[in-house]
Parts: structure tokens; sequence; C-alpha cells
């Protein structure tokens, strides 16, 4: 893994986070993740998709200047869950990480069910028990409806 | 206190062990002549029990309110949404700590799923599930269990027939996650359109209980010791058509009976349409409207054990 990321180039970055490994096709909704789609920012983003490796195709993203909140590890880890997280200082990566499932989904996707109680006006976060990791399966804690794959990626909120 | 018992909320069927329903249908039958007006029990004296009910069920409200009066307890409450603060916008959660904060125990019907588990985590006061949504109504479950250990002495080692929506209707997924708990045979009986979800049926299989599915009520019921009768709806079907030809299939008259056994029992949870025959009723087999009335000491037995956990 280590010598892919090092082939792979895009633009290089001084300091900030590239997220490798991306499930194919999830790179955009990364983008959404990390709230880098449709406003104003100052920070170069660069996106790769499709890029071939070793185990298959992935996507890349390469962010200048920032650094990831744990709610966007855990975002990023329900809709890719073997994406890594370097973090670069001087254009050389001082950490990595895999991201990591988390037990429970709080707040961070909303359920599929319209009907749910947490989709209308009340003071609770949406709560998923993650009930398989391979693939991604959640259950609703309130509604008990599962999702898996596509729901999930449509719901991140 | 007893032991087998310690839930403060009563969301969902799937939340209480073996033992704990055990101990409800037991403290039930304790609670029979009670709630039949044979015996005097003041209980609940000085209780309020809060009917909060978003969406009209008569059946259920009554009985709950019929429960904590046989206790001497007393009921406030609304039947409509239309009655309450939800119409001016007020959230669930801050009408169930206004109400928690008036009654001892609260229960909800909510048209919402998940709207139990929501309510049971901003109430002080126990909370009683009564039906949220297509969710849960775990009071229907114990009531059909209760109904089946009375009909035929035990719950295990009967050979269930449950048959009509099994695909949308809820009533028969918890009554069947529940018999599954117990030793029995389960027999489902659907049209193909409207068979027992995959998922409650690869449980079934993990779990090693005897089961199999059949499309025609006539192919199982000679074997049957109990059939557990639903409605099949109508807007499940894409055109009358189809519905009149599954509805034809889906009924059960005096003349299917000479050849099922002596003590079959036929449960419905009400209310029924054309799949249950007016000549059945008078007959031993039907047990649909004791049913029904065991919904007053179930839950005298859960008002009771609540009250008890809360002491």
């Amino acid at each position: 893994m280590k010598n892919e990321s090092k082939k792979i180039k895009i633009t290089p970055i001084e300091h900030g986070t590239v997220i490798d490994h991306i499930k194919a096709g999830q790179g955009m909704k990364v983008l959404r993740i990390l709230d880098l789609i449709d406003r104003d920012i100052d920070s170069i983003v660069s996106m790769a998709m499709n890029v071939n490796s070793s185990k298959g195709k992935k996507d890349i993203v390469k962010v200048e200047g920032k650094e990831l909140k744990n709610e966007e590890f855990d975002k990023i880890s329900l809709i890719s869950p073997n994406a890594t997280v370097n973090i670069i200082r001087d254009y050389e990566v001082i950490e990595k990480h895999r991201v990591e499932i988390p037990d429970l989904a709080k707040g961070i996707v909303r359920c599929k069910n319209k009907n749910c109680i947490t989709n209308q006006r009340e003071p609770v976060d949406s709560e998923f028990e993650v009930i398989e990791e391979e693939p991604v399966k959640l259950r609703c804690t309130y509604c008990e409806r599962e999702m898996i794959g596509k729901e999930i990626s449509e719901n991140v909120i | 206190m007893s032991s087998d018992f310690n839930k403060k909320h009563v969301v969902s069927i799937d939340d209480f062990t073996v033992d704990e329903i055990k101990t409800i249908l037991d403290t039930a039958g304790d609670m029979m002549p009670a709630a039949e007006g044979d015996k005097i029990n003041n209980e609940l004296e000085g209780k309020l029990l809060a009917t909060l009910f978003f969406e009209p069920s008569t059946r259920t409200r009554l009985s709950f309110e019929a429960a904590m009066k046989r206790m001497g307890g007393r009921c406030i409450g609304f039947a409509r949404a239309g009655t309450s603060s939800a119409k001016k916008g007020e959230t669930l959660a801050d009408t169930i700590r206004v109400a928690a904060g008036y009654a001892d125990i609260i229960v909800l019907r909510h048209p919402q799923e998940g709207a139990a588990k929501l309510a049971s985590n901003f109430s002080e006061v126990p909370v009683i599930n009564a039906g949220d949504g297509a969710g849960h109504h775990p009071t229907q479950t114990l009531l059909d269990l209760f109904t089946i250990r009375e009909e035929k002495d035990s719950i295990s080692n009967n050979h269930i027939g449950i048959a009509g929506d099994l695909k949308y209707g809820r009533t028969v997924h918890s009554l069947t996650k529940a018999l599954s708990m117990f030793d029995t045979k389960l027999t489902f009986i659907s049209p193909p359109s409207l068979k027992m979800p995959k998922e409650i049926i690869n449980t079934l299989k993990k779990q090693n209980i005897e089961f199999k599915e059949v499309e025609n009520i006539k192919e199982a019921i000679d074997e049957l010791d109990l059939l557990y009768m639903t409605r099949i709806q109508r807007e499940r079907f894409p055109s009358d058509k189809d519905y009149e030809e599954v509805a034809k299939s889906y009924h059960i008259e005096k003349d299917m009976l000479q050849t099922t056994k002596d003590d079959l029992k036929i449960m419905h949870p009400l209310p029924r349409v054309d799949e249950i025959k007016p000549d059945v009723d008078d007959t031993e087999n039907a047990r649909y409207f004791q049913q029904a009335s065991n919904g007053v000491p179930i839950r005298m037995a859960l008002l009771k054990l609540l009250q008890e956990v809360e002491r």
C-alpha cells in the first residue's frame, strides 16, 4: 500500500490531508462530507477517480490545509471502509490511519425511512447500530430499518 | 417485586426474555377475576395513566383504560392528535416530558416508527408502546401469547398456523419472533406475494425452528392445533380482481372445520373482514372474541409489573 501511495501523484500538497483508497465512485461523496462543494474555499483540492491500484479501482482526495474531524472520519468509514487518511506536513506523510467503522453512527446518517421519528422535527440525532462491516450494514435504533450501500451513501448528512 | 421483570419501558416484544414473558403471562392469569369484575383489585389506587393516542385505536385504548380502572387507577389523555398540542407544533419529546410530569405511566400510540423508543428517552415514568406506525405493538403480541396459553395450556408443543398478509403485517412478525422463543412448530400460509419476509425466515432457520410455508389454508388446517388468521388488505394488490382472487382462498367457514382437529383454536387480532365467516363464530374453535377481551388482564399485568419496578 505504501508503494502505491508514493507512486500515484496528483498535485503534491505541502500541509493537509490525503484520503486514499476511497471506494471507486465515492470521491465526490467524500468531498461533500468534507463540505468542499458549493461554497467558497481557500484551499486547493484535487481528486482522482478510478485510479488503478493493486486492489482494483479507487478514488483519491487531497485537501490542502485541512485536518479531518472525528465525525468526518466516521462518515467516510461508512461509505468507504477501506479508505486511509494520510496527514501531510512539509510534503511528507507524517501519519497514516485507516478509517475505523464506529459501533454506533450517531447524527451522521439520515434514516431512509421517511416515517421514522428521527426524520420529524424532534430533538434527537439519528442513531444507527453498525450490524455488519463487510459491507457496512446499519440498523436504525429507532425504527429498526436496515440500510446498506447506496442507501447509506445517499443519506450521509 | 418479581425478579423476572425489571423493564422500565415496554417498546418492543424483542426487549423481553422468555422468563419476563412468562412472568407477564402468569401475572395476567392472576388478574383474570379482577379483569372480569369478579374481584376487587385496588393495587393502582391513586395512580394515573396517560393514554396519548396520536392515532385512533378504540380497542387498544379502551382496554388500557379498562385495565387501569379495574385496578383502582385513573386515566387522562386524548384519543386523536387533533386534540393534543402536537397540532400546534409541539414535538413529541415535549408532549412526553409534560405528560410524564402529570402521570405515573404513559401509553403511547403514534403514527411514526420509533416514536415509543424516542418517548422512552424523554420520560421519567414508564412508557408502553401501543403501536408506532408500522413498528411494534408489544401488548398485542403479549395478549396473543396469553390467549394461546389459556386455550392450549401451554405455548410450547403446538403446531401453529399463521395465515394472511405475512409480508406487511407487523402483528404476525412480532408474534412469529415471540413464538420462536418457545418450542412450537409453525406453518405460514399466504399468497406468494405476501410471504413472510426473508429476514424473519432466515432468523428462524438460524434458530432451528421447525416451520413450513404453504399457499393455501386447506393444505395445512387439518394438522394445526391453532390457526392465527389475519386480514389481507385490498390496497396490497394491483387490482380489485387480483384481490378478490386471493381473498377467496383466504377465508375460513364452518364446513372447513369438519376434518380439523377437534380442539383446533382459531384466533384473529380483529377487526376481521371476510376472512372468517360469521358461521364460525359460534363454534368451540372460535377464540377471537376471548382473545380481544384478554387485552384487559394482560395490560393489567403490565401496569402492575411496571409500577412494581418503579418502586
